[in-house]
């Protein structure tokens, strides 16, 4: 195999993982909070659809990023409304912000189904983008895949290294702790929450203007919850999101590449790959009940009652 | 900053009110507490303590009412304006986030502190000058709940607070501990800070508090000056009759060994919990045993092995009435004659979304509820209607929602659906957490009354008094370890404290050295 | 002072049983209110919208017979659903569970297609039940072998089973004389299931269906097992502590959702659609997820929802046929449904009060 083929084939890995850094680092600060969202595919959809339709409009890529994280976020603000304010049942809300979102990204994209946008261009940088090697490795990418890498960075940092993000994951630990400590529990779930479905809007958006740039109904096809497991299998740490995001990237374009090689097998069973490496994936954490005990937040996914107290 | 004037009241009360859809939590609550005053809110379970406490702290909000702090009116928002103002409170059930280190945990309660290593540093310096030794760098998580109290006061003793509430303080130490906890509190109040001391315990109140206010049913029944009063008057104001006590006589037979428990191990499952070492201990028909000891020493994890809701590997670990049980589970014991009382009582002993009657299937489906698969639901709202009788639970009918009962009444519930199968052995935990008084009585008198019929019983409890007053012999557990056992009459509360703290022979604490500690003034946690 | 009105939210003293009742009729209706708006917005007119979406499908003979129809594999399948989501077993695996049902009973019908016997009906109902169960089988051992959460493992055997349904039919089950389109042969007579009342698609499917209902009544609010699930449900340690065995729960959970689900499918290419295609189902199981929460997850409700999803779906192709509404306002309707249910579920537990400030001391 040569250098070229390996390099082209992890550029294009980095790539495919995007949509999981995005979508999953939204999730994980959500889920920080002891929240569960469930409906991170219904809000990849509906964020994926409002870009796609503000780049067919506008032309503006920065427009496309912002209606799609106002658009998850709205979709994420429904879920709040429902889990924080009225204490519905998490599992149940995030499955009926799955089935509407895929509702209402369909409606939405009826106009658009099939038409292509131009995609976004990658960003050259001046002698860094040249380097042999390093360059296509680390510079030859567009602007919303440095901006996850630059989003990565600092949710690490707010988690690990600001009060704020002690305080969130004090929340996510202890509700009732921080509630008798005087803070706005349901408020700042509410702030996690919307970062995770703007977040999610963000992911979809890179899928229907960058990765994709075609408008297919029902085009996240499951990322949404593949980036449910990747918190998981990243134990809620940032770093191992990051690096299962691209891992799961890299068996996203296998199936591409297989074919390459020559083998012949039905595109169905490659198609079926990712899903089937994130059960194994899922069975292979899961195991290891300590480390999720450890690292998952306490409270995640039970409703939190005020006036318990 | 104003003088503090010695005869301006430190926080004073008037009419402060709080309204539930069920209940009246309190009702026009008038209290007074000077400087430097420990002052006693007493009363029993469920009269409203915790919420004069928390409107005090701003946790919630009054209906009515008024706060004046150092003579001028305060309108408490929140804790942190609560503690802004010098209010500091250490709460029953610990308001700390597990996952967290000391440090972490002090920090989110404060304002500013500077950096985390400078916190840490006052930390050292506080918890020194009191006496408090604590390291800031551990996850709470690892520390013993005795320590984890600790945390939760040098928290508010970092906030040099002016009021220091403490809510049921001392079900987490050992009757030595409570000693040293008193003076660290008795220095507070001597350098002016006024303590709320809220407690259903008279003696300790008698021993600590220069004054009480007594609340019953949410209302203020009385003002005392402790010195003045004795413990029965206390109690009287308090329950608005005598303390009831229970009759314990018994009948003088040698039983069979019931439950043995032999060398039993098991490694806890996370850093949470405690592992057990070697207990072993028997039971035997005709007696309570009751097993003392400071929570999370492993209690837990003891009954989960008991009841077989975790059957341990070693199957010979636990015989109950000779046969070995280890391995099997929660029902297969119960079919030999095993009856639980766990100390969760929603969500473990009862479903909280069920009927009384529901719930009474639970566990005595057995006694012919169920045939050919399906439920016979008349037989199963009998029982829970002779259980409802019999135990004097107050309800409206078998078909309410447990959840709308008390606590005491969701107990007698629950300890008479086990009893009412008349188990040949039952284990019950913290059989009055939580309960008032009246509950609490018709509970002890019936675990006695079934001793009486020739039933072994188990009794796990935090309360010692509770412990002395219907056990035959006594246990404690200590960090995993069982002690041997004493007969009640051959020891004193001053004996299993010590014991309590792991020092009795084979304990956690070597005996020997932990006389040289003692000797040298040090507290072994 | 004046006496404005206040509304005071307060936690009721008892979670309302009327109110567990009138919340999914409460979401029903506000669904319908939504509807108007959403007909109004697409520059509609409301009422001629509504009555093409929800009155004209079923206002003849073949109409009913097409709401009953849309609502069998919906009640069956949010029957046997119900049975997991009762012990808080999440499976939403439905819609694989569905084609991998109609893939085994689709073989069976191919493999046989010569044949008149009787018992090839039977047979594709047995193998779609035993195909259902064995797909839901692998989050059931996964989840008690080695607690991998049976929400995502479920969800992602969707997609794998929709592939693996493809792929056959375009491979081996694809019919031979077929000019290469990804389909079976159609269904001879003995591998169809026979209709009930001239002029309609009525099939006896729809009995099946019923019964299945009825059993999982039986099974759910009579057995001691279904005693059991509703205790792991409610809460998982109490469920323990009474020594039930929760690994048993789970797989009775899991394994009720892929037989209902199995069969369905196989009622479906043996019913309405007469032979294999690569999609065999539009979302019947994630609607049913939702049919499965509308009822209350007790079957009597669980009737009542699916002939109310039942007719989104019909309203959707009227709606689409008559008026030129896009028949993808049928999942947004789904989806407010279900929001909206939940939402008024809020009033289980709270009620709300209006009352004067008049007294008000301070």
């Amino acid at each position: 195999m040569d250098l070229s083929l390996v390099l082209h084939i992890m550029v294009a890995a980095v790539a495919a993982g995007t949509p999981f850094v995005f979508a999953a680092l939204g999730e994980l600060v959500t889920e920080k909070s002891g929240v569960l969202n469930l409906g991170v595919e219904g809000m990849m959809l509906v964020g994926a659809i409002t870009g796609f339709i503000a780049m067919a409009k506008s032309g503006s890529l920065l427009l496309a990023v912002v209606s799609g994280m106002a658009a998850g976020a709205a979709m994420a603000a429904v879920f709040g409304v429902l889990t924080l304010t009225l204490m519905a049942n998490q599992v149940a809300s995030g499955l009926a912000l799955t089935i509407f979102g895929m509702g209402l990204s369909a409606f939405l994209g009826l106009d658009y189904t099939s038409f292509a946008l131009p995609g976004v261009a990658e960003l050259h940088l001046p002698l860094l983008s040249d380097l042999p090697v390093i360059g296509p490795l680390l510079f030859s990418y567009d602007v919303l895949v440095y901006s996850s890498v630059v989003l990565f960075v600092a949710v690490s940092w707010f988690l690990y290294k600001t009060r704020a993000g002690l305080l969130l994951r004090g929340i996510g630990e202890a509700p009732e702790s921080a509630h008798a400590l005087g803070y706005n529990v349901i408020g700042i779930r509410y702030l996690a929450v919307l970062f995770g479905g703007a977040m999610a809007g963000l992911g979809g958006v890179y899928l229907s203007v960058a990765y994709t740039p075609v408008w297919v109904e029902g085009m996240v096809a499951g990322r949404g919850w593949v980036s449910l497991a990747l918190v998981v299998f990243a134990t809620w740490r940032p770093l191992r999101v990051m690096a299962g995001a691209y891992l799961f990237g890299g068996i996203t374009i296998a199936q591409f590449h297989v074919q390459g090689f020559g083998i012949e097998i039905p595109s169905q069973l490659l198609s079926m790959l990712p899903y089937i490496a994130t059960i194994i994936v899922l069975v292979v954490i899961s195991r290891d009940q300590q480390t999720i005990r450890l690292n998952s937040p306490a409270s995640l996914g039970k409703t939190y009652h005020p006036e318990n107290q | 900053m104003t003088l503090t004037n010695i005869n301006i009241p430190r926080l004073q009360l008037e009419g402060m009110t709080k309204i539930y859809p069920a209940v009246i939590a309190n009702e026009s609550i008038d209290m007074t507490i000077a400087p430097g005053e420990i002052h006693a809110v007493l009363g029993e379970n469920g009269a409203g303590k915790s919420t004069l406490m928390k409107m005090i702290y701003g946790v919630i909000k009054p209906d009515r009412g008024r706060i004046l702090w150092n003579g001028e009116p305060v309108d408490i928002t929140n804790p942190a304006h609560a503690r802004k103002l010098g209010i500091g409170m250490v709460f029953q059930h610990f308001s700390l986030f597990e996952t967290l280190s000391v440090a972490e945990n002090i920090s989110l309660a404060m304002e500013d502190y500077g950096s985390l290593d400078d916190l840490s540093r006052r930390i050292s310096e506080v918890s020194e000058e009191y006496g408090l030794p604590l390291d800031p760098g551990r996850m709470v998580h690892s520390l013993s709940v005795g320590i984890r109290q600790r945390v939760e006061i040098l928290r508010c003793l970092l906030q040099q607070p002016k009021l220091l509430i403490m809510d049921e303080p001392t079900s987490v130490l050992t009757p030595q501990a409570v000693r040293k906890m008193f003076a660290t509190l008795r220095r507070l109040a001597a350098e002016g800070c006024s303590i709320l001391y809220i407690s259903h315990k008279l003696d300790e109140i008698m021993e600590l508090c220069h004054s009480a206010t007594i609340i019953r049913g949410g209302k203020v029944t009385g003002y005392a000056v402790c010195a003045e009063e004795s413990a029965a008057s206390l109690a009287r104001m308090m329950i608005g009759r005598e303390l009831p006590t229970c009759s314990r006589k018994r009948p003088d037979v040698e039983g069979q060994e019931c439950l043995r428990v032999n060398r039993l191990c098991k490694i806890a499952a996370d850093q949470f919990g405690t592992s057990l070492e070697r207990v072993s201990f028997s039971v035997y028909s005709g007696e309570i045993v009751g097993l003392a000891g400071i929570s999370g020493n492993g209690q837990q994890e003891l009954l989960y092995a008991l009841s077989g809701e975790r059957p341990v590997a070693d199957r010979g670990a636990i015989t109950i009435d000779g046969e070995s049980v280890g391995h099997l589970n929660a029902a297969q014991r119960r079919e030999l004659g095993l009856g639980f009382v766990p100390e969760e009582r929603l969500g473990r002993g009862a479903v909280p979304g069920m009927s009384l009657s529901d719930n009474g299937i639970l566990t005595a489906h057995r006694h012919g509820m169920v045939r050919k698969g399906l439920l016979d639901f008349g037989r199963a709202k009998r029982f829970a209607q002779k259980c409802v009788t019999d135990f004097t639970v107050k309800c409206g009918s078998v078909d309410d929602l447990i959840t709308s009962l008390s606590g005491g009444n969701i107990q007698k519930f629950i300890t008479g659906r086990e009893i009412l199968q008349q188990p040949k052995l039952l284990i019950v935990s913290q059989p009055t957490w939580g309960v008032d008084i009246g509950a609490a009585n018709i509970i002890r008198q019936a675990m006695i009354d079934l001793r009486n019929n020739g039933s072994a019983v188990l009794v796990v409890s935090e309360e010692l008094d509770e412990l002395f007053e219907i056990c035959d012999r006594l246990l404690v557990i200590a960090r995993g370890r069982v002690s041997p056992s004493v007969k009640v009459e051959k020891t004193s509360k001053e004996e299993i404290g010590l014991w309590m703290s792991g020092m009795f022979p084979g304990g956690p604490v070597d005996t020997n050295k932990a006389r040289e500690l003692q000797s040298e003034g040090c507290c072994v946690d | 002072m004046r006496d404005a009105v206040l509304i005071k939210i307060e936690p009721r003293p008892e979670p309302s049983r009327v109110m567990r009742y009138c919340s999914p009729l409460l979401a029903a209706l506000l669904m319908l209110i939504s509807g108007l708006i959403i007909f109004t917005l697409l520059g509609k007119n409301p009422v001629e919208a509504f009555h093409a979406f929800f009155v004209e499908p079923i206002n003849d003979f073949y109409g009913l017979g097409e709401l009953c129809i849309k609502a069998s594999p919906l009640m069956l399948i949010g029957t046997g659903l119900a049975v997991g989501f009762r012990a808080s077993i999440w499976n939403i695996g439905a819609e694989g569970q569905l084609a991998i049902g109609a893939l085994c009973g689709g073989a069976v019908a191919v493999y046989f297609n010569q044949s008149s016997s009787g018992f090839i009906l039977p047979a594709m109902i047995s193998a779609g039940a035993v195909g259902g169960m064995l797909w839901a089988s692998i989050p059931a051992l996964l989840r008690t072998k080695f607690n991998a959460n049976e929400i995502l493992v479920s969800l992602m055997l969707n997609y794998v089973a929709i592939l693996l349904l493809a792929m056959l039919v375009h491979g081996p089950l694809r019919d031979p004389d077929g000019y290469g389109f990804p389909q079976s042969v159609l269904f001879g007579e003995s591998a169809t299931l026979p209709i009930m009342i001239e002029g309609t698609r009525l099939h006896v499917g729809v009995l099946l269906s019923l019964a299945g209902v009825v059993a999982g009544w039986v099974f759910l609010e009579k057995s001691f097992t279904g005693y059991q699930i509703r205790v792991a449900g409610g809460a998982g340690r109490a469920a323990t502590y009474a020594g039930f065995e929760y690994n048993r729960l789970i797989w009775i959970g899991l394994l009720a959702g892929g037989l209902a689900a199995g069969v369905a499918g196989v009622m479906e290419i043996a019913g309405p659609i007469g032979q294999l295609l690569p999609s065999v189902s539009p979302g019947y199981g994630y609607a049913a997820i939702i049919v499965a929460f509308v009822g209350r997850l007790h079957p009597g409700g669980i009737f009542l929802a699916s002939l109310l999803m039942a007719l989104l779906y019909l309203g959707g192709e009227s709606g689409q046929m008559n008026l030129d509404l896009p028949s993808a306002v049928t999942g947004i309707f789904q989806g407010l449904l279900l929001f909206y249910l939940l939402a008024a579920d809020f009033l289980v537990n709270y009620r709300i009060r209006t009352k004067s400030s008049q007294q008000e001391g301070n």
